[in-house]
């Protein structure tokens, strides 16, 4: 039983990566080209597909927990390290820009055939044992400006989860509005017949 | 070019976002946590370290507390990764869109391209490790579950990525 229950934890775990790498793919967010569109503003399949995500997992944790079938306040959520976590995500934002993935969207970009993934990946292995050879210099930094324990917006606003979530799709729905108007108008995105015309 | 090979077009992103946002919501619900990426990168390199510099990385006050945990298998974000792999392989081949190849805009040679993907890879390793996350570990899961951190993270993903798209878009 034990080994039976690990066996369908890992088989799990594999089907919900799986299908996070299925839908990355199939919404064309492996290729550097259609990301980069994204953020020169041509092309918002990025943000639509990453807040539509967000709000309908969001959601979902809401209509679960309701129903007793979770308790999304034992997940796990991270903690504010304020300056890490901002000046990490603006390294994050520029080395994508210049090497064209993120760390999960290398791994897409690899398995739909771009050699390119593989040497974002060998940078990125690089770039984390740089972090760890430079650590007690950086360490200050690394825990600097800790905020509150597994801090949510609704706990730092003081307003209940489900206001949060709607606010947020109200926002996407804005986002996806905006955003179809610029794609229109400079008829921007990419999709997967322009990637072979190279 | 042979009507055989013409690639699928790709899905409309609210199908792709609901069907990513599925996902996150199982893996929450079954595991607790969310999806991610940068974990199994640095449990390679924790695991490399231990085998080729183990006194070097027992005492690397970073990569140490990762120590002695095992092997990469052992840990829920290899077997994501798997996932990812195999998911992205099966729908690429799939949707024929499967293509090797050096992604690239046209002023740009290859040496240069993968100069800059190595690059750009490095900064977002130091990134993620400094952030303790990547965009779908720290941004992606943690804005499922609210969290401050992970709206603090993707501000500055997104407006140091619109900035730097001015200077970079010559490379797609």
């Amino acid at each position: 039983m034990e080994f039976m229950s690990e066996t369908l934890y890992i088989a799990a775990i594999i089907t919900f990566g799986g299908m996070f790498g299925y839908f990355l793919e199939a919404s064309g967010l492996g290729s550097p080209k259609k990301i980069n569109a994204q953020f020169v503003l041509k092309d918002w399949t990025v943000f639509k597909v990453m807040f539509t995500s967000i709000v309908v997992a969001a959601g979902g944790f809401l209509i679960l927990d309701m129903l007793w079938i979770t308790d999304s306040s034992t997940f796990a959520i991270p903690t504010t390290f304020f300056w890490a976590m901002l000046i990490g995500g603006a390294l994050l934002g520029i080395g994508l820009n210049i090497g064209g993935y993120c760390p999960g969207t290398s791994v897409v970009g690899l398995f739909s055939g771009r050699i390119d993934g593989l040497f974002f990946m060998i940078g990125m292995m690089i770039g984390i044992l740089l972090f760890a050879l430079l650590f007690e210099y950086i360490e200050p930094l690394y825990h600097a400006t800790k905020g509150a324990e597994s801090q949510t917006l609704s706990e730092l606003i003081g307003l209940p989860s489900w206001v949060i979530v709607i606010s947020l799709f109200v926002m996407a729905v804005i986002g996806f509005i905006a955003g179809n108007k610029v794609e229109r108008k400079g008829n921007g995105v990419i999709n997967s017949n322009d990637l072979d015309n190279d | 070019m042979n009507m055989e090979q013409k690639p699928r077009k790709f899905w409309p992103p609210l199908i792709g976002g609901i069907g990513l946002g599925i996902a996150l919501l199982g893996m929450f619900v079954v595991t607790g946590h969310g999806l991610g990426a940068y974990g199994f990168y640095k449990r390679i390199i924790v695991w490399i370290g231990d085998d080729v510099a183990s006194q070097w990385t027992q005492a690397n006050a970073y990569l140490s507390t990762s120590l002695g945990k095992g092997h990469p298998l052992d840990f829920w974000i290899s077997w994501e990764v798997l996932g990812i792999a195999f998911g992205s392989l099966v729908g690429s081949l799939v949707a024929r869109r499967f293509r090797f190849k050096i992604e690239r805009g046209s002023g740009i040679s290859i040496n240069s391209r993968l100069l800059l993907a190595i690059f750009g890879g490095m900064l977002s390793g130091f990134g993620a490790a400094l952030a303790r996350g990547c965009t779908s570990g720290l941004g992606l899961s943690g804005a499922a579950t609210l969290s401050v951190a992970a709206f603090l993270f993707l501000m500055g993903f997104f407006i140091a990525g619109l900035i730097t798209a001015r200077i970079t878009r010559k490379v797609w």
